[in-house]
C-alpha cells in the first residue's frame, strides 16, 4: 500500500541488526510450531481411532466403549433389515464374526459377500454399534485394511476381487 | 496404427527429454551459446510429441478402439461421446498421459516465453524440467502404459466406473493437474537458481506469473472436486479429509504461501532463501500427492486400482526430486546473497507471518496425512486420522492468520504503522462483531462457533472491500476522478482484495455450515419430509431410460414455509454394463442455500429412504474459492508481467485446447 501515505508519520523505529532481527524470527516461528505441535500431540491421544479385523477384537480383548473401524466382508445372508433405517449385519474375516447395528442410510455399494469399513463403538461380546459405513467409489475397490485382515486370516484371492480382468 | 504411433510418439518424446535434462547444461557449463539454446527447441518438441501420443490415445477412446487394454477397462460402447473423451483420464495410464502432457506444455510455455530471463537461468530451468519429464515419461512408459494391446480383442468394453461419469468429473482432473504440475516450474526455476547461485528480483518476477497460474488452476481444480464430492456422492459432505484431499491441499497451502513469498522477494528482495525452499518443497508435496494417490499406500475412497511395482517407481522418483533438490539446496542455499532488512512491523513481517502459518498449517496436515503410515510401518497398528484430528489442529493454527489477515493487507512496505492499520480495519472489525452479535441472538442455543466464523468471515470480505475502497475514493473528488483511481490502481491491488475477499466468503459458507441440518425417513407417495427451512413431498417415482444406465427418478414438491419452490429430482441409476448403482442427488438452489434430496433403499412396503439436508449458505464454500482464483487470475495481468513477457499472452490460450 505505498500509494497511499499514511495519515501521520510511522514512529522511530526500533534499531535491530541482522542477527536480533533472526533471533525474533526464529523466537516466533519456535513458538508457533511449539504450539502446533503439541495441538497435534493432543489431538493424536484423543481423535485417531484405531482399526481392528474381528479376529484381532477378539484377540486382543477389547473394552467394551472403544471406538474403533471395522472392517471385514458383510456375511451373505447376514444382512437384517429392522424397522425404519435400522439395519443389522454381520462382518467377518472368515474366523470371527462382529455382528453391527446400524441406522442410517448405506451406501451403494454396501453388498453381502463385499468389503466393508464400519466406524462405531465396539459394545463387547462380538457387538458393534455402527454411526458411520464408508461409502466407496468403485465396486471392485477393496479397502486396504481389509484385503490385509482377509490375508492375515488365509482368505484373500486377488483375483476374486477384480472381476474385470 | 494411431495407436502404435501414438506409443512410438512417447517414446520419442522420452529421447528428446533425455536431451532437454543434459545438453543445455552442457552449454552453458561450456558457455556455448548454441548448445545452452538446444533447450527451447527441445521442450517444445518434446510437447508436441506428447500431445500428438495424447491425441492418438484420444481417438482410440472415441472410436471405442477395444483392442486397447485400457479403452476396454474404462470405455463402453454406448457412452455419451463427452465421457469416452473423459475416460482418458478416468484411469491410472490416461491420466499419466495428461499429467505429462500438462509437464511437458509448461516447459514449452516457458521456453516460448519470449521475457527477459537471463540465459543461464533459462537453460537451467528448462534442463530441470526435462529431468522431471524424464522421470515421468520412463514411468508411463515402463510401468503404465495406455497403450498396450489386447487381443483377442473384446465386443464391447467395462465402462468407466459411473461415479466418474459425470461434467464435473470431466473438468476436475484436467483442472487438478495442471495445478500440481504448474508447480514443476517453480520448482524448476529454483533449482536452476540453485545451480546459478544467483538469485534475486529477476528470478521472483520470472517465477511469479507460474506459481500464480498454477495457483489459480490448483484452486478451481479443488473447489470443483469438492463440489463433485458434494453432489455426486450423495452425503452432503464437501470435505472429508481423505489422504487424496489430503495430498491435493497441502501444495495448495505451500503454493499459497509461496505467491506471498515471492512478492516479498520481487518488491523487497528478502526472503530468499526461504522462497527457494518453498518453490522446492511445493512440488515435492505435488509429488508426494502423485505417490499417495497411485500406490495405494493410504486408504482412500479415492485411490486408483494399485499396484506395489508402480508404488515404488513413483516412491523412487520422489526420493531422487525431493532429496536431491533438498542437497542442492543445503550445499548452494548459503551461496545466496543476504536479502534487505526490514522492521518488525511492516509488509514484509506480515507476509513472513502469512508464511509461518500456512507452513505450519501445513504440516498439520502433513502430520495428520502420513502418520497412519508411520505408525503402521513401525509398530503393524492400523489408524484412521480423521476430520477430528484436522479440527483440533489445522482449524486452530489457520484462524488466527486470518485474524490479522487484515491487518497486514493495510501495512506499509518496509516500516509499517500497527496503530495505522489498526484504525484502517477498525470499520470493517465493528461490523464484523455487529454481524456476529445479531447472528448470535437470533439463533440461541445454536452452534457457539458458527457466528464468530461468519464474523471473521465478513472481516476478512469487509476489510479487502474497504481497503480497495479506500484507495478508489482515496481524496478524489467526483465521480470520474474516482474511475481514473479504480483504473490507475495495479491489477495485484485488485488481485488481492478479490482473493481475500475469496477467503472470507469461503470462511463464512464454511462457518454456516453448522447451521445445515439433515433428515433422514421413508417416504410413501403424498408424505412429507423437513429438515431446517425445507419441505419436501413425495410426488411421484417413475423409471427412465438412459444411454448406458436404468434409473429409478423421484420427484418431490419442495417448499419452504409458504413459499413453494421448484421440484426436485433424486435418482438411483444402475449403470449396466458394471451392474452398479449410484445415487443422484436432487438439489435446489435457493439463493446462496440449497436443498438436498439423496435417495435410499426402496422398502419393502413401497416406501422409499429418504436423505434430506437444509445447506444455508453452502455454495459460498465454493463461490470463495471462484473469487480467490479469480483474484489470482486478475494479479497475472498485472501490467509488470505483460511488460517483462509481452508474448505470454499467446501461448498462454493453449493450455485449454489440449485438455478438450
Amino acid at each position: 500500500m505505498t500509494a497511499v501515505s499514511p495519515a501521520r508519520p510511522a514512529p522511530p523505529p526500533r534499531r535491530m541488526n541482522r542477527k536480533q532481527r533472526r533471533l525474533m524470527l526464529i523466537a516466533a516461528a519456535g513458538a508457533v510450531l511449539f504450539v502446533a505441535a503439541g495441538l497435534v500431540l493432543f489431538a493424536m491421544r484423543d481423535t485417531i481411532v484405531f482399526f481392528y479385523g474381528p479376529t484381532e477384537i477378539a484377540e486382543k480383548g477389547l473394552q467394551p466403549g472403544t471406538r474403533m473401524r471395522l472392517g471385514g466382508l458383510v456375511e451373505a445372508g447376514s444382512v437384517e433389515r429392522g424397522p425404519g433405517q435400522r439395519v443389522s449385519f454381520a462382518v467377518t474375516d472368515g474366523k470371527n464374526t462382529v455382528r453391527v447395528g446400524y441406522e442410517g442410510l448405506l451406501p451403494d455399494l454396501f453388498r453381502e459377500g463385499q468389503g466393508v469399513v464400519t466406524e462405531g463403538v465396539f459394545e463387547g461380546a462380538g457387538r458393534f454399534r455402527a454411526d458411520s459405513v464408508l461409502a466407496k467409489h468403485d465396486e471392485t475397490y477393496m479397502p486396504r485394511e481389509v484385503a490385509d485382515a482377509l490375508k492375515k486370516q488365509g482368505h484373500w484371492q486377488p483375483g476374486v476381487q477384480k472381476p474385470g480382468q | 496404427m494411431i495407436v502404435e504411433i501414438g506409443h512410438f510418439a512417447l517414446a520419442l518424446a522420452l529421447g528428446v527429454a533425455v536431451v532437454q535434462a543434459l545438453v543445455p547444461l552442457w552449454g552453458v557449463s561450456r558457455q556455448d551459446t548454441a548448445l545452452a539454446s538446444v533447450g527451447p527447441a527441445a521442450a517444445i518438441t518434446c510437447f508436441l510429441l506428447v500431445a500428438l501420443s495424447f491425441a492418438a490415445l484420444v481417438s482410440a477412446y472415441v472410436r471405442s478402439d477395444f483392442s486397447v487394454e485400457t479403452v476396454v477397462a474404462n470405455s463402453h460402447s454406448t457412452q455419451p461421446l463427452i465421457y469416452k473423451i473423459t475416460s482418458v483420464w478416468g484411469n491410472h495410464e490416461g491420466s499419466m498421459l495428461l499429467w505429462v502432457l500438462i509437464l511437458t506444455l509448461f516447459g514449452a510455455l516457458v521456453a516460448l516465453s519470449r521475457n527477459s530471463l537471463p540465459m543461464r537461468l533459462r537453460a537451467g530451468t528448462l534442463a530441470a524440467q526435462g529431468l522431471v519429464t524424464v522421470a515421468f515419461l520412463a514411468f508411463v512408459l515402463l510401468t503404465s502404459n495406455p497403450f498396450a494391446r489386447l487381443d483377442p480383442a473384446p465386443a464391447d468394453g467395462q465402462d468407466l466406473n459411473p461415479i466418474l461419469q459425470d461434467l464435473g468429473l470431466a473438468i476436475h482432473p484436467p483442472l487438478l493437474y495442471v495445478g500440481y504440475v504448474g508447480f514443476s516450474i517453480t520448482y524448476a526455476f529454483a533449482v536452476a537458481a540453485l545451480i546459478d547461485g544467483r538469485i534475486d528480483a529477476v528470478w521472483a518476477r520470472a517465477v511469479r506469473p507460474w506459481t500464480l497460474l498454477a495457483w489459480v488452476f490448483l484452486t478451481l481444480g479443488i473447489a470443483m472436486g469438492s463440489y463433485w464430492a458434494y453432489y455426486e456422492l450423495g452425503w452432503g459432505g464437501w470435505w472429508f479429509w481423505d489422504p487424496v484431499e489430503n495430498a491435493s491441499l497441502m501444495p495448495w497451502l505451500a503454493g499459497t504461501a509461496l505467491i506471498h513469498s515471492t512478492v516479498v522477494m520481487e518488491k523487497r528482495d528478502a526472503l530468499k532463501v526461504w522462497t527457494i525452499l518453498l518453490a522446492i518443497l511445493t512440488f515435492s508435496l505435488s509429488l508426494l500427492g502423485t505417490f499417495i494417490v497411485r500406490s495405494g499406500v493410504l486408504t482412500s475412497v479415492h485411490s486408483f486400482a494399485s499396484d506395489p511395482q508402480r508404488g515404488l517407481f513413483i516412491l523412487g522418483i520422489l526420493v531422487f526430486f525431493v532429496g536431491g533438490s533438498l542437497a542442492l539446496f543445503a550445499w548452494r542455499a548459503p551461496l545466496l546473497r543476504q536479502g534487505g532488512l526490514f522492521a518488525p512491523v511492516s509488509r514484509e513481517s506480515a507476509l513472513v507471518v502469512n508464511n509461518l502459518f500456512i507452513a505450519t498449517a501445513c504440516a498439520t496436515v502433513f502430520i495428520g496425512t502420513l502418520y497412519p503410515l508411520v505408525l503402521e510401518m513401525i509398530t503393524g497398528d492400523k489408524i484412521s486420522v480423521g476430520p477430528p484430528f484436522f479440527n483440533a489442529t489445522f482449524v486452530p493454527v489457520l484462524v488466527p492468520l486470518l485474524l490479522v489477515l487484515p491487518l497486514g493487507q493495510t501495512l506499509a512496505w518496509k516500516r509499517g504503522d500497527l496503530l495505522g492499520a489498526a484504525q484502517r480495519v477498525l470499520a470493517a472489525f465493528i461490523l464484523a462483531i455487529l454481524v456476529a452479535l445479531a447472528l448470535i441472538a437470533f439463533s440461541r442455543g445454536g452452534p457457539v462457533l458458527a457466528p464468530l466464523g461468519v464474523g471473521l468471515g465478513v472481516f476478512l470480505v469487509a476489510s479487502a472491500l474497504f481497503d480497495i475502497g479506500e484507495r478508489v475514493v482515496g481524496r478524489a473528488s467526483g465521480v470520474q476522478a474516482m474511475f481514473s483511481r479504480a483504473i490507475g490502481l495495479p491489477r495485484s491491488a485488485w488481485g488481492t482484495a478479490f482473493a481475500h475477499a475469496g477467503v472470507g466468503l469461503t470462511v463464512i459458507g464454511i462457518a454456516a455450515s453448522a447451521w445445515s441440518s439433515e433428515a433422514i425417513g421413508v417416504l410413501k407417495q403424498g408424505e412429507s419430509l423437513s429438515s431446517g427451512r425445507y419441505t419436501i413431498t413425495l410426488d411421484s417415482i417413475t423409471p427412465r431410460t438412459g444411454p448406458n444406465f436404468r434409473a429409478d427418478v423421484a420427484r418431490f414438491k419442495l417448499a419452504a414455509g409458504d413459499r413453494v419452490l421448484a421440484p426436485i429430482e433424486a435418482s438411483k441409476r444402475v449403470y449396466t454394463a458394471r451392474a452398479m448403482p449410484t445415487t443422484e442427488a436432487g438439489i435446489h438452489t435457493d439463493g446462496l442455500s440449497q436443498a438436498y434430496v439423496a435417495l435410499g433403499e426402496a422398502q419393502a412396503d413401497g416406501g422409499i429412504a429418504v436423505r434430506f439436508y437444509d445447506k444455508p449458505l453452502i455454495l459460498l464454500v465454493w463461490l470463495g474459492a471462484v473469487v480467490m482464483a479469480f483474484g489470482g487470475g486478475l494479479s497475472l495481468t498485472d501490467r509488470r508481467f505483460r511488460l517483462a513477457a509481452p508474448r505470454r499472452a499467446q501461448p498462454r490460450a493453449a493450455i485449454v485446447q489440449p485438455a478438450e
